[in-house]
C-alpha cells in the first residue's frame, strides 16, 4: 500500500545555540509520526537548503532565537527557490516579534510560531497544509 | 529536632488526628489535582511535620551564617551590612550603545556591571565574517578589536565598578581586552574585579556556544585561573553556571548537580594541570543559578548548592580555607518562565523568582526585563526590572534577618531531598569517569532533554500551567514597545573593524598572533600573550582561529 | 532515454531524492523507474558502515567524506536510522554530523528510516544504492546500526564492510562472532584512546586467528582510531582507515574476489526483488484485511500450524492472481 510519510526538516541558522525548542519539537514530529531530520545548532542558510533538497522534506522548520532570522529566514526561502525546491515549505518560529511577520510573510515564510504556541497546534497546522510531495 | 520523647508523641498523635480529618474531607471535597508537584516534578506533600526534620542535627546540617555548612549563607553580618549587588545584565548594538545603557543604570542605583555580547563576539567570529550575517549587535554588543572595548569602558572607573562578562569560548580574549584596557588606563591589574563566565562545560551540555572541544577548552580555562591567581587576584576567572542548563528544560535537581558536577571538574583540572593548591584558587570560584518560579524549590535549591559545595571542598578536596568552602553565586530569574502572551504579568513572576533569590541567599541579582522573552530590554523594562530588586531590599524587610525560611519543615525537608538526588547524579557522573567522559556519551544532554520535553508536554496537558498562555488566555495582549536594534549597526561594525586593520601595525599583531600559537602548541599559559596581541589589535576572531585551528572545533553532535 | 533517467544520470539531486522517497513510500512507479536505471549503475564502489549505537559510525563517515574528497572522489552517503515503532516516526540524526559537507555538490547525503515490520529495508537501501550509483558518485557509503537481520542484508549490497566497535560494550564481541564477525572486512576500534580498547583489539586478533576467512588471503586488518576531539590524531587514524579500505577494494579488484562480492550482491538484489514482487504484496494485503491477524491467532491458539496457513495463504494468493 503506497503511502506517503511526511518528512520534515528541523534546523537552526546562526549562531545561537538555544535548541530547547528544535529539540523539544524534533521530538514531538517524530511522536507525530512525521520522519524529521534534524540537523543541529549554528547551521548556515546553505547549508539548510543543500539538505533540505538531499532529504527531499516537505517542510523546512526553522527555529531562531538570535534576532538574525530577518535576514536568515528569507535567505534560505531564497536559496530553495534558487535550486528550483520552492515546494518545499518553510515555517519559521523562536523570538519573532510581530513587527516583522510581514516581512518574513513577504519573503515567502509560510507560518510563524512563537513562544507559548502548543505543539499540537503547529502539528495541526503542517498536517493540514503539508501535502506530501 | 524533638527535644523530648513526650514532644514526639504528642506531635505524632496530632498529626494522625488530622490525617484522619483529611480522609473525610476528601470524601466530600476532593483535590483540584491527584498529585501536586513542583514545576520540576517533585511530588511534595500536604503537610509537612516535625517528624520530617527529626534526624536533622542543627549544629552539623543546618548552623549558622558564615559557619561549615553554610546552609544558611557565607556573611556572618547576611544583607544587614551590604546588599546583594544589583547587577542588570546588558549589552545591545554597538560598543557606544552600551556604554550609555551602562552609565544609566549606574546613575539609577545599580552597583555592578554585566555584559552580554553579540553572537558574533560570543562565537569568536568578527563582525564581518559570514557567520556573523544578521547576527551583529544584535543580543548583546559587538567587540571585534580593543578599540570596540575602551570605548565600551568609556568613563567606567575600572578599579571601582566590577564588571562581569558573559563570555565562555573567547573569554581569554575579551578578558585580555579587559587587561589591557585597565593597563593603558594606568589602573594596576590588582585593583581590578570582576567576573568572566568562562565555563565551557556547561556550553556543552546546554547552551551550545563552543568553539573547541572539551579537553583544550577546559585546559584554556585553568590558563585563567592560574594568570588570575597570580595577577588579578580579584577576578573570577569562572562563573559555574547552572542558569543556561535550567533554560534548556532542566530540573532544579538537575541544574544543581551538573553545575556542581562541572565546579569539580573545573577544579581537578587546575590542581592537575597547573600545579596550585585548591586554596589558592578556589576562593575565587564563584557560580551562577537560575531562580525559576517554584518559589520553594528553588530556594531549597540553592540553601542546598552551598552546603553541597562546602562539603565538597573540604572532603573531596581537603580545602583549608574557610573561604575555598564558600559557594558564592550570582543568580538570575529564569527567561523559560516568561510569557509572551500578557507580558505585564512577567513582573509577576520576576518578583517572585526574585524574592526565591533572596531568600535563598543570593550575592548578586539579575532581574528579567518584561519584555525580555521578546528581545534585548528597553530602558523602561530595564528600570522597572532594576526597581524590582529595589523593593525587595529596602520595601519588603526580606532581609533582615538571615535565612528565615531555616527550620521549616517543609524547607529542610525538600533542601534535603534536592541534595540527595544531586548526590545520586553526581555519584553516576563520577562512575562514567567524570563530566567530560559524560558529555561524551550525552549523558547529560539527554538527561536535559527528556525533561525539557515532559514538561512541554506537561503544558500540552495542562497538567502544568502558565497563566496567559495555558489558562486564562485571552486575544486581548497588552501591547509593549520593544527595542528595536538598527540593521545599520552591522554595517558600522564592519566599517570600524576594516579601519582598525588597516591603520594596525600588521606584523606586530602577526607576531603576537605566532605567540599564542606557540603557546597552544606547547601547552603554555595563552593569557600573556592573548594580552599582546590584543594590544597589537589583533581581532577576536584572528586569535580564536588560532585556538580553532590547533585544538579542533566542536560541532553540535545533535543530540535530541 | 527517459527524461527523468537522464538527469538523475546528470547528478539531479533533487529528482534523485525524489526517487529515493518514491522507493521508500513504494510508490509503483518508482519500480519502473530503478528498472530502466539499472543499466547505468554498477560502477560505484559501496563501502557498508556498521556497529552498535553510539559507536561513533557518523562520525566516522564525516571524517572518511573528508579523506575522499581530498582524492576528488564524488560521495554519496545512506544513513540508516530506526523508525519508533510506536507512532512510525523517526529522528533521523545521522546527517547532523555530516553538515559541514552539506553545500559540497560533490557528496549527497541521504538519510533512510527503517520503517515497517514487514520488510523492505533491504530492497529501498539497495535501490536507493542504485539511484547514486547512477548519479555517478564513485564512492557510496552505507551507514547502518548494526545488530538485526535487517541491517545484515544491507550490508550484503556493500563491497567492503566495516565493522566499528567500542571498548567497554561488555559481551558484544560474544555476539558479533556469530553475525557481522563473517561480514567484517575491516575492523575500527573506535575511541581507542579509552580503557579497554587494548583489550578489545587483542580479542579480535585472537578471533581473527582463528578464523578461515584470514587464512583465505584477506586478514581484516584491525584499525585503531583516537578521540575524535583530538583532531590530529583523530585525522591521522581516519586517514588509515581510508587507506584500509582503498586496500581492500584493490584486494578484491585483483584477487577475482570482486566478482564475489558483486554475485553476493546480486543474490541480495534478487532476494530483495522477490520479497518486493511475492512476498510483500501478500503479506501487505492481508495485513490489510485483517487476515494476517487472525492467522496469527490461529497459530498461537494451536488451531492451525504455520504451513498449513502458508499453504492456504499461497493457495488463496494464486488463485486471485489467476482470477485477474
Amino acid at each position: 500500500m503506497p503511502e506517503r510519510k511526511i518528512r520534515v526538516m528541523v534546523a537552526k541558522p546562526g549562531l545561537d545555540g538555544h535548541d530547547r525548542g528544535a529539540r523539544v519539537l524534533a521530538r514531538c514530529f517524530r511522536d507525530a509520526g512525521f520522519e524529521v531530520v534534524y540537523t543541529g545548532c549554528h547551521q548556515t542558510p546553505e547549508q539548510i537548503a543543500a539538505a533540505a533538497i538531499q532529504e527531499d522534506v516537505d517542510l523546512v522548520g526553522l527555529s531562531c532565537l538570535s534576532g538574525a532570522h530577518r535576514l536568515l529566514f528569507p535567505r534560505v526561502v531564497e536559496l530553495l527557490r534558487e535550486k528550483g525546491a520552492s515546494d518545499i515549505t518553510v515555517i519559521g518560529g523562536g523570538i519573532i516579534p510581530e513587527q516583522d511577520f510581514s516581512l518574513l510573510y513577504d519573503s515567502g515564510i509560510k507560518a510563524i510560531f512563537t513562544p507559548g504556541a502548543s505543539l499540537d497546534s503547529i502539528v495541526e497546522w503542517i498536517k493540514t497544509n503539508i501535502k506530501p510531495h | 529536632m524533638y527535644f523530648s520523647k513526650e514532644m514526639q508523641e504528642a506531635s505524632l498523635k496530632l498529626t494522625k488526628k488530622w490525617t484522619d480529618e483529611v480522609k473525610k474531607a476528601l470524601k466530600n471535597n476532593p483535590d483540584q489535582k491527584e498529585h501536586f508537584s513542583t514545576v520540576s516534578d517533585t511530588n511534595i506533600k500536604r503537610l509537612y511535620t516535625p517528624e520530617d526534620i527529626k534526624d536533622i542535627n542543627f549544629a552539623e546540617d543546618i548552623g549558622v551564617p558564615g559557619e561549615f555548612p553554610y546552609l544558611r549563607g557565607n556573611q556572618v553580618t547576611g544583607y544587614r551590612g551590604r546588599h546583594w549587588t544589583f547587577r542588570m545584565f546588558s549589552g545591545m548594538g554597538s560598543a557606544q550603545d552600551t556604554n550609555h545603557r551602562w552609565h544609566m543604570l549606574l546613575r539609577e542605583g545599580q552597583t555592578g556591571l554585566s555584559t552580554a555580547f553579540d553572537f558574533p563576539t560570543l562565537m569568536g567570529y568578527d563582525s564581518d565574517s559570514p557567520k556573523a550575517l544578521g547576527e551583529v549587535g544584535k543580543c548583546g554588543v559587538a567587540i571585534d578589536t580593543l578599540e570596540d572595548f575602551l570605548a565600551l569602558m568609556e568613563g567606567i572607573p575600572l578599579d571601582e565598578v566590577t564588571t562581569s562578562m558573559t563570555i565562555n569560548p573567547p573569554a581569554t580574549v575579551l578578558w585580555a581586552m579587559y587587561c589591557a584596557a585597565a593597563d593603558i588606563r594606568g589602573v594596576p591589574l590588582t585593583k581590578i574585579g570582576g567576573t568572566i563566565q568562562n565555563d565551557m562545560l556547561k556550553e556543552f551540555i546546554a547552551q551550545k556556544t563552543f568553539m573547541c572541544p572539551p579537553e583544550p577548552s577546559v585546559k584554556l580555562i585553568s590558563d585563567t585561573v592560574e594568570f588570575g591567581t597570580k595577577f588579578v587576584p580579584r577576578w573570577n576567572t569562572v562563573s559555574i553556571s547552572g542558569y543556561h542548563i535550567r533554560e534548556a528544560g532542566s530540573t532544579a535537581v538537575q541544574e544543581l548537580a551538573f553545575t556542581i558536577r562541572d565546579g569539580i571538574e573545573y577544579v581537578e583540572d587546575v590542581v592537575r594541570r597547573k600545579k596550585l593548591s585548591v586554596d589558592d584558587f578556589a576562593p575565587r570560584r564563584s557560580f551562577f543559578f537560575n531562580s525559576h518560579i517554584d518559589f520553594f524549590e528553588e530556594i531549597c535549591k540553592l540553601r542546598a548548592a552551598r552546603r553541597m559545595w562546602a562539603k565538597i571542598m573540604r572532603d573531596r578536596f581537603h580545602a583549608k580555607n574557610p573561604r575555598s568552602l564558600w559557594m558564592r553565586f550570582h543568580t538570575q530569574t529564569a527567561g523559560s518562565s516568561l510569557a509572551a502572551q500578557q507580558p505585564y504579568n512577567n513582573v509577576v513572576r520576576t518578583t517572585v523568582e526574585g524574592l526565591a533569590a533572596v531568600l535563598g541567599g543570593t550575592q548578586s541579582l539579575h532581574t528579567n526585563s518584561l519584555d525580555e522573552v521578546f528581545c534585548l530590554p528597553s530602558e523602561h523594562a530595564a528600570e522597572i526590572a532594576l526597581r524590582t530588586q529595589q523593593i525587595l531590599a529596602e520595601e519588603t524587610g526580606v532581609s533582615n534577618t538571615i535565612d528565615p525560611l531555616a527550620g521549616s519543615y517543609f524547607i529542610e525537608t525538600l533542601t534535603n531531598e534536592i541534595e540527595e538526588a544531586a548526590w545520586d547524579y553526581i555519584h553516576k557522573i563520577d562512575d562514567m569517569g567524570g563530566m567530560i567522559a559524560a558529555i561524551e556519551k550525552g549523558f547529560p544532554q539527554m538527561e536535559i532533554a527528556e525533561s525539557a520535553y515532559k514538561f512541554q508536554r506537561q503544558l500540552e496537558t495542562s497538567e502544568k500551567i502558565m497563566v496567559g498562555v495555558n489558562k486564562y488566555s485571552t486575544n486581548n495582549q497588552h501591547s509593549i514597545p520593544l527595542l528595536e536594534i538598527d540593521e545599520k549597526i552591522g554595517g558600522e561594525q564592519i566599517k570600524r573593524l576594516k579601519d582598525v586593520r588597516r591603520k594596525r601595525d600588521s606584523r606586530a599583531a602577526k607576531k603576537s598572533l605566532d605567540n599564542i600559537k606557540n603557546a597552544c602548541k606547547k601547552g603554555e599559559n595563552v593569557m600573556p600573550h592573548c594580552i599582546d596581541a590584543v594590544k597589537n589589535l589583533a581581532t577576536l576572531q584572528e586569535i580564536c582561529d588560532i585556538y580553532r585551528e590547533v585544538y579542533g572545533e566542536y560541532r553540535d553532535p545533535g543530540l535530541y | 532515454m527517459d527524461a527523468t533517467i537522464k538527469k538523475i544520470c546528470g547528478g539531479d539531486v533533487r529528482l534523485a531524492s525524489r526517487l529515493i522517497r518514491d522507493i521508500e513510500d513504494k510508490i509503483p512507479e518508482a519500480k519502473a523507474k530503478i528498472k530502466k536505471l539499472y543499466a547505468y549503475t554498477g560502477k560505484s564502489f559501496i563501502i557498508g558502515i556498521t556497529g552498535a549505537p553510539g559507536a561513533g559510525k557518523s562520525t566516522l563517515t564525516d571524517a572518511l567524506i573528508t579523506e575522499l574528497r581530498k582524492k576528488n572522489k564524488t560521495i554519496g552517503v545512506l544513513a540508516v536510522d530506526p523508525t519508533s515503532p510506536f507512532t512510525g516516526g523517526a529522528i533521523l540524526g545521522d546527517r547532523i554530523r555530516m553538515q559541514r559537507h552539506a553545500e559540497d555538490p560533490g557528496v549527497f547525503v541521504r538519510s533512510l528510516a527503517t520503517r515497517g515490520a514487514l520488510g523492505g529495508l533491504s530492497q529501498a537501501a539497495g535501490d536507493a544504492i542504485h539511484v547514486m550509483e547512477a548519479m555517478g558518485k564513485d564512492i557510496i557509503i552505507v551507514e547502518t546500526v548494526g545488530i538485526g537481520q535487517q541491517e545484515i542484508d544491507i550490508i550484503n549490497h556493500a563491497h567492503s564492510v566495516v565493522v566499528v566497535l567500542v571498548p567497554g560494550m561488555g559481551d558484544e564481541i560474544q555476539t558479533m562472532k556469530a553475525g557481522l564477525m563473517e561480514i567484517a572486512d575491516v575492523f575500527v576500534v573506535n575511541k581507542a584512546n579509552r580503557a579497554g580498547a587494548k583489550q578489545l583489539q587483542m580479542e579480535l586478533t585472537s578471533m581473527l586467528n582463528l578464523s578461515s576467512k584470514a587464512a583465505a588471503g584477506w586478514r581484516p586488518p584491525i584499525v585503531m582510531i583516537g578521540d575524535a576531539f583530538e583532531p590530529a590524531t583523530f585525522a591521522e587514524n581516519t586517514a588509515e582507515l581510508a587507506q584500509k579500505i582503498e586496500e581492500h577494494h584493490i584486494y578484491l579488484q585483483q584477487s577475482g574476489k570482486l566478482t564475489e562480492r558483486m554475485h553476493r550482491k546480486a543474490m541480495a538484489e534478487i532476494n530483495d526483488a522477490l520479497s518486493a514482487c511475492l512476498l510483500e504484496p501478500v503479506l501487505s494485503s492481508l495485513a490489510g484485511s485483517g487476515e494476517l491477524e487472525s492467522f496469527a491467532e490461529k497459530i498461537r491458539n494451536r488451531k492451525a500450524d504455520p504451513y498449513s496457513v502458508a499453504e492456504e495463504i499461497t493457495q488463496k494468493f494464486f488463485k486471485k492472481q489467476g482470477k485477474k
